[in-house]
């Protein structure tokens, strides 16, 4: 039998719950409800005159090529971030994990990119990348060869955002990472250790496989970070130039709404974003999931 | 008991005390301004002075960040009815601003608070940007600039071109020889570059030129305007530039300023077409060599080029308030516009004055001659009388069809579209952003 405790009272418990659902009402549903609102308007930014359109936001939007092709490069982009971080995360803590000396002090360091706000990532990686002053970017014109103009070529603006972005967030996945390799099972390692697993093989087989867990949680945090997020770094590097070729959608948001009062565009594009998150995110739970192993 | 009673007292008195020091106290014009950093500081200090000239009035300015912060703090406030009376709105903002229902067109004011402005006095460059079709004002035009184009002086010396005139332009033919003449001789990498493209290539290529940017007199007849820049001029002008963008005659720096401005200060580019507002910076960081200010190029074959067009921002006074206080307000925006003030503002910004008798008194006071960089922009705004089509451009979503033009012509840069495509692209992508303006205000 499991005990179960109860109210006597039947107004307590809503009492008690009262607080939470008032934050949650106030703060999430009420403003997700009234952009819900306004995608259906078309209305002046003083509020002194608006009218409902039906879809006629969306429309404008779904027949604009370029707001499908901002849906486009929004999901390259967080595919390349997180493919990117994820993936030098899971690399770091690797070795981390087998780091002798100093080990304190390395993870320490390691932690320590994820303190810097994106804006200031994005300003460092301008530094570095701009096609006139940035060091690497010299670097690359000269002795690779290459050239790297971030200012007019897209692809170049988007390895740029890409870089800054994904740095960031190697630290934060790189805590999750190595937290989820303390967890797995030293016997585990140790056995194939003597069954004659070399380093490559234990974690390959063994440490990887129970690092499943961490690692959908990392790619469903992950999308939403590249998702949100990055718009300080957009902001800073790019504007979503050159060309658009950088402009992802929730930049996009705050061009059209912030800075160019085009409420209802606007508000229609949140509401097609979130309802993208959130199908990005119930895909995950509902196939990905279903191959994540949480049991030890 | 005791203390709720003690503290019951004093809230009385609190009550009581606070309309009573409303009475004495003068009253209180809010001013919402992006003006920061030493543009801040001279703000203040004209607030200073007018607050000291009187003292009916207390002007407080508050700097509300950056143009599109300030005005979204406007628009804020309004919605909550806390509106400031006056705000500052970037130039993009006046079609919104003019529709908006929530500002009292400053002629008006002017009239119903019975000051006499004399507006012929004004710059009219300046002023015809801020007015109606009908030619009156709408707000009170603040800082105006207008590009020119920046050289440096000892490269055109090693290239063996003598200095540009400051009043005649060259013909961007010429141009395009002298640019050659320094990437030729590898003087520089590049020719020149250009902040704000959309607004010195397109905008005010338009208007130098008398073609105009947009139907219904560039929007101020009408929201039912198209773009019209894909004309045979503009192409033929962006075509131009790609070619030179392929053989290095012309670099592209970036939408903004911050990229141009670099290349040039480091000696990567010998030309740079930008506002005169940027004679501030370049006097702090172009130290290593010698430049000077010339008017932007025009066609050959340009008999007499138009005036070129402002940017900046201006005045807007919001709806909402007493009559007692836009006395206030009306009185605070005379004194801004008189010759000591403008005079002042002039010199510490690299902004316009914007009357004639602040500009003429400067000039008697030999300041052009101290400062000839000043007066080059003033020239070029002067040379004509503003037309239908060089007064200025009346679009909605002004913001929004700049971006779209920067991407268009960022596309023919890096060579992705022809710059006939691009600027038609630009076109119909933009006319989509006028017509739910336009939907939007029907």
């Amino acid at each position: 039998m499991i005990k179960r405790s109860f109210f006597k009272s039947r107004t307590l418990p809503y009492l008690l719950i009262f607080p939470q659902v008032a934050v949650t009402l106030t703060f999430f549903y009420w403003p997700a409800f009234q952009g819900i609102i306004q995608s259906f308007l078309l209305s002046d930014p003083f509020g002194r005159r608006s009218q409902f359109v039906w879809f006629y936001n969306y429309v404008e939007l779904f027949t604009d090529p370029l707001y499908l092709k901002s849906i486009l490069t929004t999901f390259i982009f967080s595919i390349a971030v997180a493919f990117v971080s994820i993936s030098l995360g899971l690399f770091i803590a690797a070795m981390a994990n087998r780091a002798i000396r100093a080990k304190a002090v390395t993870r320490t360091l390691l932690i320590w990119p994820y303190a810097v706000a994106p804006a200031i990532s994005g300003i460092m990686w301008l530094f570095l990348l701009h096609p006139s002053y940035g060091i690497v970017a010299l670097g690359i014109k000269n002795w690779l060869g290459i050239d790297w103009n971030p200012v007019l070529y897209g692809r170049d603006a988007m390895a740029m955002i890409v870089m800054a972005s994904a740095w960031k967030q190697v630290s934060y996945n790189f805590v999750f990472f190595m937290a989820g390799m303390q967890a797995v099972p030293k016997s585990l390692i140790e056995a194939a250790a003597i069954d004659g697993a070399g380093p490559f093989k234990r974690f390959w087989f063994i440490s990887f496989p129970l690092l499943s867990p961490t690692f959908f949680f990392l790619t469903v945090m992950n999308i939403i970070y590249s998702f949100f997020e990055t718009f300080g770094i957009i902001h800073t590097v790019t504007q979503g130039g050159p060309g658009g070729s950088t402009n992802i959608l929730v930049y996009k948001v705050y061009q059209d709404g912030f800075v160019g009062l085009n409420l209802g565009s606007s508000a229609a594009q949140s509401v097609i974003l979130m309802s993208l998150i959130i199908v990005i995110t119930f895909l995950q739970f509902k196939f990905v999931e279903k191959k994540v192993q949480y049991g030890g | 008991m005791k203390p709720l009673k003690l503290c019951m007292l004093f809230m009385i008195v609190a009550c009581l005390a606070i309309p009573a020091s409303v009475f004495a106290e003068p009253l209180t014009i809010n001013w919402w301004h992006a003006m920061r950093g030493p543009r801040g500081d001279l703000v203040e200090h004209m607030i200073g002075e007018f607050n000291a000239s009187q003292s009916e009035y207390k002007v407080v300015g508050t700097n509300k960040g950056n143009y599109d912060e300030t005005m979204n703090a406007g628009v804020a406030a309004f919605r909550a009815k806390k509106q400031p009376h006056v705000l500052q709105v970037f130039e993009v903002g006046t079609q919104t601003m003019m529709l908006s229902g929530a500002i009292y067109p400053v002629y008006k004011l002017m009239k119903d608070t019975k000051i006499d402005v004399d507006w012929s006095r004004y710059l009219q460059a300046v002023l015809s940007y801020y007015m109606n079709a009908d030619g009156n004002l709408m707000s009170m035009p603040f800082n105006s600039s207008t590009p020119v184009m920046y050289y440096n002086v000892d490269m055109f010396a090693k290239a063996g071109v003598a200095p540009l005139s400051k009043t005649d332009p060259i013909t961007w033919d010429e141009l395009g020889e002298i640019t050659k003449k320094i990437v030729d001789a590898g003087i520089a990498p590049a020719g020149m570059v250009t902040a704000w493209q959309s607004w010195t290539q397109i905008e005010n290529y338009s208007a130098i030129h008398n073609i105009p940017f947009a139907s219904k007199a560039n929007g101020y007849e009408g929201l039912d305007c198209e773009l019209k820049i894909n004309n045979p001029q503009v192409v033929k002008h962006i075509t131009r530039l790609k070619s030179w963008a392929d053989d290095n005659r012309f670099m592209y720096g970036g939408q903004k300023y911050q990229g141009p401005s670099a290349e040039f200060v480091a000696q990567n580019a010998a030309i740079y077409i930008d506002s005169i507002s940027a004679i501030a910076k370049l006097k702090k960081s172009a130290n290593d060599f010698k430049w000077d200010a010339a008017p932007l190029p025009v066609e050959a074959g340009t008999i007499k080029p138009q005036n070129s067009i402002i940017g900046g921002a201006s005045l807007w006074v919001l709806n909402g308030h007493s009559k007692k206080e836009y006395k206030g307000v009306a009185a605070f925006l005379k004194f801004m516009a008189s010759n000591e003030m403008q005079e002042y503002w002039h010199k510490g910004s690299g902004y316009f004055p914007i009357t004639v008798d602040a500009y003429d008194s400067l000039k008697s006071k030999g300041y052009y001659d101290a400062e000839p960089l000043q007066e080059v922009g003033i020239s070029q705004l002067n040379r004509a009388i503003p037309t239908k089509i060089s007064r200025g451009l009346r679009l909605g979503y002004f913001v929004q069809i700049r971006n779209i033009i920067n991407e268009e012509l960022e596309q023919v840069w890096n060579g992705k579209k022809s710059p006939q495509d691009a600027l038609n692209d630009a076109v119909s992508r933009s006319n989509d952003q006028l017509r739910t303006f336009e939907k939007t205000y029907k």
